[in-house]
């Protein structure tokens, strides 16, 4: 039961922060838009990005602080996987307009056909690319 | 207000993100072998966070904001080769290491090197995205 309560109430607090920000200030919660977005000169309307990502931040740092049991995991891969990976989820994500919480969350609860194919696009890649490296 | 709005719906999405278990890129690889040792408890994250944002959504999508003159929802309805093709690349990457945006992001809490690696090489995909687009 554990595996599937916490990510269903994780999910719904997601659910919950992006619902706070399409009824607050009228923007969808897209981690790859907020960041792509901020890195530009800012002006006092897009303070809004740079603040999300600092939430980004310290709630990572609060979990981490009050609850290190979630931060058992290791980083099994090479720094070159991680930079070749970086480089491509960065362009990609530009590219396509949006990741999993843009397209597979905000898009996906709109219904937008556009975030419905970009979602089953990079799940099938995603499988695909996890089934090809566990050939080699 | 607006970035009082954002730097706790940040909080509250990386608090999700983590008891959720998407912070943890060894789960999402799993989530993505369904054709190998699948672990299916990640669908939920998506389940509880679509299904919040879908009632909330359908309530705000007509709604002026509370702290914005209007809503900035997406326009775009058309599927284009970029869409694919970004979703596509950003399978591929979500799928070598692990890490989509969000969660990168929440994993600099960790202070790991490879996560550090990870997000600064997925800003510098984004740095490529722009001068690519400029170029278009």
């Amino acid at each position: 039961m554990e595996n599937i309560i916490y990510p269903l109430l994780g999910g719904a607090l997601i659910g919950l922060s992006s619902s706070t920000m399409l009824g607050g200030i009228g923007r969808i919660t897209g981690i790859s838009g907020i960041l792509g977005g901020s890195l530009q000169k800012n002006s006092s309307e897009d303070l809004w990005r740079l603040f999300f990502l600092l939430g980004l931040v310290l709630g990572g740092l609060g979990m981490k602080v009050l609850y290190p049991q979630f931060f058992t995991y290791q980083f099994n891969f090479s720094y070159v996987t991680y930079i070749v990976a970086g480089l491509i989820v960065g362009f990609g994500t530009r590219l396509g307009s949006g990741c999993t919480s843009g397209h597979g969350v905000c898009g996906m609860a709109r219904l937008a056909k556009r975030s419905i194919v970009a979602t089953l696009t990079f799940m099938a890649f995603g499988i695909i690319t996890v089934a090809i490296k566990g050939l080699i | 207000m607006s970035v009082l709005i954002s730097i706790l719906s940040g909080i509250l999405f990386a608090v999700g993100l983590v008891i959720s278990g998407m912070t943890n890129p060894n789960k999402v690889i799993g989530f993505l072998d369904i054709l190998g040792n699948w672990d299916y408890s990640l669908a939920f994250v998506m389940v509880g966070a679509i299904s919040v944002s879908f009632v909330a959504f359908k309530y705000f999508q007509n709604k002026k904001p509370f702290c914005a003159p209007q809503s900035f929802l997406p326009t775009n309805t058309e599927v284009d080769k970029k869409l694919l093709i970004g979703s596509a690349m950003f399978g591929i990457g979500w799928g070598i290491a692990g890490f989509c945006p969000g969660p990168a992001i929440v994993n600099l809490a960790t202070f790991d090197m490879k996560a550090i690696v990870f997000v600064i090489a997925m800003v510098v995909g984004m740095f490529v995205f722009k001068l690519y687009s400029k170029t278009q």
